[in-house]
């Protein structure tokens, strides 16, 4: 589905990475970044290109140290994918400031969008990072051995919900695997019930949970919550992670979410990237890295 | 003598206006009643971005950072439903009187 904005979606960092189209509409890629029977990406998250409030004065700095961190990495990973809130209001220059940094990185770079890039409902988000599709899409494809899923729960219509649509199309994809594939899913919000009372959760995730289980080793990425919190159910492995702009207070920790001010010299601490590596075990290694 | 007359505002005499204050992921207050005809403000003094969005989407403040604000006219009577198009969980309510 949505085959041809997929390949516009990744297609403007210029870097090799090459799909084909694979069984039911998803990809195979040909890259080779990795060597043989290992895989590793990168994921970063909520940068917040526009934020200027006192919790971080300098949110471009920070993304920018994270891209760096990465092309220091000894070892390119496949890919970085940026879990969403790139942007703080969705604007066109927030959009341009990010495409700059986020194009200085050696890998090739997906996105996906958080409910910060859907302000104008994605329209600005999609003239940045998926030239010629639509704001809402969700795509998935075949890595080094890994199925990799990457699902919308930002829609401005349906904030925090995959929808009906979304959820017939998972299980079609999923249908025909194997149980004995290892499996990785993006969303920008937690799909399981992290702290429903700060919208940390999916309304309809517990559904796609339901599709996942069944296999032997899941891994649920997400951003939204600006801090790495895990969680288990079965043999799906829950990891949200940290933000390259400011921290968030710990679910139920303060009266609302959102900013965190924290003493200047302990910021670096608490924002992050990880690196997700898959080495011959089923589940893959999972490293989150302070920026400084 | 004219120009003293004139100096009267010549606007109907309308609604007095109404504001709602996003304070801490909230609406306040959480239900505002106001006459039909009435412009409603909508003030974020929260440190999040947040919108005032309709919940049949017929009117969007689009993102309201810090200490901006939005305002929208109720013409017609009714309950209007709206909320925050970021944090769902913050929904609340305009009942428009005749």
């Amino acid at each position: 589905m949505k085959r041809a904005s997929f390949l516009e979606h990744v297609g403007w960092t210029g870097t090799g990475i090459v799909f084909t189209a694979g069984a039911l509409g998803t990809f195979a890629t040909g890259a080779s970044a990795m060597a043989a029977g290992t895989l590793s990406f990168v994921q970063i998250s909520d940068s917040h290109i526009g934020f200027d409030k006192p919790a971080n004065g300098d949110v471009a700095a920070t993304l920018e140290r994270a891209v760096d961190a990465v092309n220091a990495l000894p070892m390119q990973p496949a890919f970085v994918i940026h879990t969403g809130d790139i942007s703080h209001l969705s604007k066109p220059a927030e959009f341009d400031t990010a495409k700059q940094i986020l194009g200085k990185l050696k890998a090739p770079l997906m996105t996906i969008p958080g409910e910060h890039d859907m302000i104008d409902r994605g329209a600005s988000y999609t003239s940045a990072f998926s030239k010629a599709s639509p704001a809402g899409h969700w795509y998935a494809w075949d890595q080094g051995g890994v199925h990799f899923i990457a699902l919308l729960n930002v829609a401005s219509e349906e904030m925090g919900k995959l929808g009906a649509e979304q959820l017939a199309w998972l299980k079609n994809d999923l249908a025909s695997r194997s149980a004995n594939t290892p499996i990785v899913v993006f969303a920008h919000v937690p799909l399981f019930a992290l702290y429903p009372q700060w919208g940390w959760t999916t309304d309809d995730g517990a559904q796609a949970i339901a599709m996942l289980a069944r296999f032997n080793a899941v891994t649920v990425l997400n951003g939204h919550i600006h801090q790495v919190v895990e969680h288990r159910e079965g043999n799906i492995r829950f990891m949200t992670a940290d933000s390259t702009a400011y921290p968030q207070p710990k679910a139920g920790e303060a009266a609302a979410p959102g900013p965190l001010k924290v003493p200047p010299d302990h910021l670096l601490a608490t924002l992050g990237y990880r690196t997700v590596q898959y080495t011959g075990a089923p589940g893959p290694r999972i490293t989150d890295a302070p920026l400084g | 003598m004219v120009a003293a007359l004139l100096a009267v505002p010549l606007i109907a005499a309308g609604p007095a206006p109404a504001t709602v204050h996003i304070r801490n992921y909230a609406f306040v207050p959480v239900t505002l009643t106001v006459k039909a005809g009435t412009t409603v403000r909508f003030v974020n003094d929260d440190s999040d971005v947040h919108t005032a969005t309709a919940d049949d989407q017929s009117w969007d403040s689009g993102g309201l950072d810090t200490g901006n604000d939005f305002t929208h006219t109720f013409a017609k009577p009714g309950r209007v439903a709206y909320r925050c198009s970021l944090h769902p969980m913050m929904k609340a309510t305009i009942v428009v009187t005749k």
